[in-house]
């Protein structure tokens, strides 16, 4: 990590010591902590993939970075400004370089709007002329390659793979630094999701966009990322160069996670299930032991 | 798509010419459909016409509403005063129409009072939430528990005898209606995506409110509007009728109190404004009716056409073999020599019956078989039509499902012979839950929150193997123990929402076995559940399966899943069946393209960074 920090004098976005905490519906009850002690940093044109089982607090953080959850300690900095409690007006500013795609393509477009109008959202947002939005939607469709005709059809018209299509290019409507992907593919078929994967790596290459890449799927991460954080119980437990996180893990919950994932081989796949018990074995004799030591 | 449909219809201007190539845009068809709903264009006319009538009423009106002609009081209908007169010598018809001015006036007063108070006070109590929801929700129970005459009549009392105070009054005392209904519709669509998004957007409360959150509540606006409006028609008569109105301004009420006074002498003088406003009432209900009709039920009537259209309209290519399709009484026996399969699927094809007399296919010509002790892997992408597959074994088609080919066989018998147009129910109700059962592919939302996990494990057992309920819970104690759960006890008197996904699976398994099938279907049974907790899931299955030897009928689309747990696996793509053949076979030397470009799509072993398809130009997602 300390290599990369180097080579990129100044990372685009930086956290730190982040915090997040929910409040508890019953009265002076203990708020709920989602996140605690978050450190992470992204460079430009980096992808950091952050993997986790669900509830371990991988889309809180997504979520904190994008000021749709609340900071309770620490800091976020995007671009060496301090974004943690920024107010609406701040957000419009960093909506120009800060966007997102979320999980689900079904509930993230509004069903009644036009694929133009969902499109020419963010650019309204920004003052952008009408006819000088129209044009940019037209990029835009093309960009991620749907047909132009799309601009008066309604996301109900399109398939799960199509919508996703949408979603990402009202991200990159505003030609941004960094996007927040939610699990921006775990609800698409697996031709659909290597497709949608292949958009995402082909923007980057074009645009040098960076992304902060939330899955539960060590493979889709392995693949996308430059490197990886995991998460376990809303801490990052361990942070490395993709190749080294997803291949040679070192911390225990992570080493389980690779070895849970099957691969599409029986044979093979029959030698990772060996690995994967004789490992939950080696474990359960550490905390034994470590139990017996405490 | 309830949210959707909704909002299409307040933007139900006149139909837009269909854009795009799928005649589905929404908008066209809700005021069509409308339009087309007899009780929709009957209350438009009346409506129409009464509201017309009340707009041209100076043009139309051959008398002032207080013109009085001493002379010709009670008169019957003559060419002049075309209705007659009242007991002061004023035309009924001119007043009936100068009165319809008023009273429609003050009852959209009334609605838009309650409208203006009601409606920005639910968007913001249901989008903010918080303090001011609390507040305004205190505000609305004093004014619910208020009596609502009583307050109407001390006004009237304290302010004299003015329809338009009266009906101001009246909209704050009904305003609650519609507070409640945007506060509900609101929080229902306050923590959708598409309105996170707009917040990452930097758009403004006030933007995303009007943008986002306000078309989803125009809709139930406009039809609670409707019905306000005939209720302040009513209540404001029924206070003039009491003589509490204004009697120097002609309205309905006025007139039907008039009315009532000479009623032995002049019964039409009560008639036409009671007419009148039964029109309006009753043609206000109606429409409101009629928009909720357009856009709720739209669905069911299409329903009830589907089912009334095929047989009699059946010319299309596929529905002429389903006529002849007759359900049989007697099971044939199946051919031989196959007697030995647990279940043979044998050029299965199901369809739905549409509209238009076709029918639509979703599964054509499958054949696969399954024996004793064997697991055989159906994969395919979503709409390949392996879950219908999947569900025509077990019988569990929606009702407007058809077989429209071939033949289902479990252990030697027909469950669907030859020429059945539906699964027999009578021969597989004997064999579900007993002989052949199911794992869902969502444990949470296949277990009944309302009871504990034990007891819905127990009933299955008592009804099925006629067991008592004592030996039934020892039998599930023991169930739950054989999937790995550790404490047994507490997780049999837990209730469903007190266990994690990954237990509710182990529980769905262990209910799968209770009754200890020959054939367990599973649909996709670890798709919803954390990479780790699938691969618990599927050592469990992989022991469960070879110590009870039970067939298997995995439904995937992970070729890891594959690998991990299946013999034989067969391929879908579109409702046809691919290729088949045994695991290593398939996954090692696939002869389908689509096969190929299936397995070309996993990621494991590719190089990152790498693109996975577009070497091959292929048609958008």
């Amino acid at each position: 990590m300390s290599t990369l920090e180097a080579t990129q004098n100044a990372p685009l976005l930086t956290v730190d010591n982040l915090v997040v905490e929910y409040p508890s519906k019953k009265f002076r009850a203990k708020p709920f902590r989602a996140l605690t002690d978050i450190n992470i940093t992204i460079g430009q044109g980096e992808t950091l993939g952050l993997v986790g089982e669900s509830g371990s607090g991988k889309t809180t953080l997504g979520r904190a970075v994008l000021g749709l959850a609340p900071v309770t300690g620490g800091r976020i900095t995007f671009e060496g400004e301090d974004i943690s409690h920024a107010s609406r007006r701040q957000r419009r500013t960093l909506s120009r370089d800060l966007q997102v795609v979320f999980q689900d393509p079904y509930t993230s477009l509004n069903p009644a709007l036009e694929i133009g109008d969902i499109l020419a959202e963010p650019l309204g947002v920004q003052g952008m002329a009408q006819t000088a939005a129209k044009k940019r939607v037209k990029e835009l469709l093309d960009q991620v390659g749907l047909p132009s005709d799309a601009i008066h059809r309604l996301p109900r018209e399109f398939s799960g793979g199509q919508r996703q299509r949408v979603a990402i290019a009202r991200a990159l409507a505003l030609s941004p630094k960094l996007i927040v992907c939610d699990e921006p593919v775990s609800a698409l078929d697996l031709s659909t999701q290597a497709r949608v994967l292949d958009l995402f790596l082909q923007i980057q290459k074009d645009t040098g966009v960076s992304y902060l890449f939330v899955s539960h799927d060590l493979d889709v991460v392995r693949h996308i990322s430059h490197r990886v954080a995991v998460m376990y119980h809303g801490e990052i437990v361990e942070q490395g160069p993709a190749e080294v996180v997803t291949r040679d893990p070192e911390h225990p919950y992570t080493q389980r996670l690779l070895l849970a994932s099957p691969v599409p081989d029986p044979d093979r796949q029959e030698q990772r299930r060996a690995d994967r018990h004789r490992l939950l074995d080696i474990q359960r004799q550490q905390t034994e032991q470590a139990g017996a030591l405490a | 798509m309830s949210d959707s449909v909704e909002t299409a219809a307040v933007t139900a201007v006149p139909a837009p010419a269909t854009t795009g190539q799928s005649g589905t845009v929404v908008r066209s068809t809700v005021m069509r459909r409308l339009l087309r709903n007899p009780m929709g264009i009957a209350s438009l006319v009346i409506l129409g016409s009464i509201a017309l009538l009340a707009v041209f009423a100076p043009v139309l009106a051959p008398f002032e509403e207080n013109f009085a002609n001493i002379t010709k009081t009670l008169a019957p209908a003559d060419p002049v005063n075309i209705l007659g007169t009242d007991s002061a010598g004023r035309d009924t018809w001119s007043r009936l129409l100068f009165g319809a001015q008023l009273t429609l006036l003050s009852a959209l007063l009334c609605a838009g009072v309650a409208i203006a108070i009601g409606l920005p006070a639910g968007l913001i109590a249901g989008y903010y939430a918080g303090k001011f929801e609390a507040v305004s929700n205190w505000v609305v129970s004093i004014l619910m528990s208020l009596p609502g005459l009583i307050v109407l009549l001390t006004i009237r009392a304290a302010f004299g005898p003015s329809v338009w105070i009266s009906m101001i009054a009246f909209g704050v005392l009904i305003s609650p209606s519609y507070f409640r209904l945007t506060r509900t519709a609101v929080q229902s669509v306050r923590n959708e995506l598409y309105v996170d998004a707009a917040r990452v957007s930097g758009l403004s409360d006030w933007s995303i409110i009007a943008r986002h959150i306000f078309s989803v509540v125009r809709a139930p606006i406009i039809i609670q509007t409707a019905a306000i409006a005939g209720v302040a028609i009513a209540i404001q008569s029924g206070l003039e009728f009491l003589g509490l109105g204004d009697p120097t301004k002609a309205t309905w009420g006025v007139m039907l109190s008039e009315g009532f006074k000479n009623v032995y002498l002049t019964p039409t003088l009560l008639f036409w404004p009671a007419l009148a406003m039964a029109l309006t009432i009753g043609g206000l209900v109606l429409l409101g009716n009629a928009i909720r009709d357009a856009l709720e039920d739209g669905e069911k009537i299409k329903h009830r056409k589907k089912r009334a259209a095929p047989e009699g309209a059946g010319a299309s290519t596929t529905a002429a073999s389903a006529t002849a399709r007759q359900p049989r009484k007697s099971a044939a026996a199946v051919d031989a020599g196959t007697e030995h399969h647990l279940v043979k699927v044998t050029n299965l094809g199901v369809g739905y019956p549409q509209a238009d007399g076709s029918v639509k296919k979703v599964v054509d010509d499958v054949s696969f078989h399954v024996d004793r002790g064997e697991i055989l892997g159906i994969v395919g992408e979503s709409g390949s039509g392996k879950s219908q597959t999947a569900f025509s074994i077990l019988g569990l088609l929606p009702d407007n499902a058809r077989i429209v080919g071939g033949a289902i066989q479990f252990d030697g018998n027909y469950t669907v012979a030859p020429g059945d147009e539906r699964v027999n129910q009578a021969r597989l109700s004997k064999l579900r839950g007993k002989r052949i059962s199911y794992i869902p592919q969502e444990p949470m939302s296949n277990l009944d929150p309302a009871f504990t996990i034990g007891y819905q494990l127990v009933t299955p057992m008592v009804r099925v193997l006629g067991i008592s309920k004592e030996e039934a819970r020892r039998r599930a104690l023991k169930l739950l123990t054989d999937v790995g759960i550790a404490n047994p006890e507490r997780t049999f008197s837990a209730y469903p929402h007190e266990v994690s996904g990954g237990m509710a699976q182990r529980v769905l398994i262990a209910g799968a076995i209770s009754c200890e099938p020959d054939l367990v279907i599973a649909d996709e049974p670890t798709t919803a559940l954390d990479v780790t907790v699938q691969a618990d899931v599927l050592d469990l299955l992989r022991e469960l399966q070879q110590r009870l030897n039970i067939g298997v009928v995995l439904v995937t689309h992970n070729f890891g899943v594959v690998a991990d747990l299946c013999d034989r696996v067969v391929v879908m793509q579109n409702g046809r069946l691919v290729e088949e053949g045994s695991v290593r076979d398939i996954l090692r030397n696939p002869k389908e393209q689509y096969t190929r470009t299936l397995l070309a799509s996993m990621l494991e072993g590719k190089t990152p960074m790498s693109m996975l398809v577009s070497s091959q130009k292929e048609p958008v997602a």
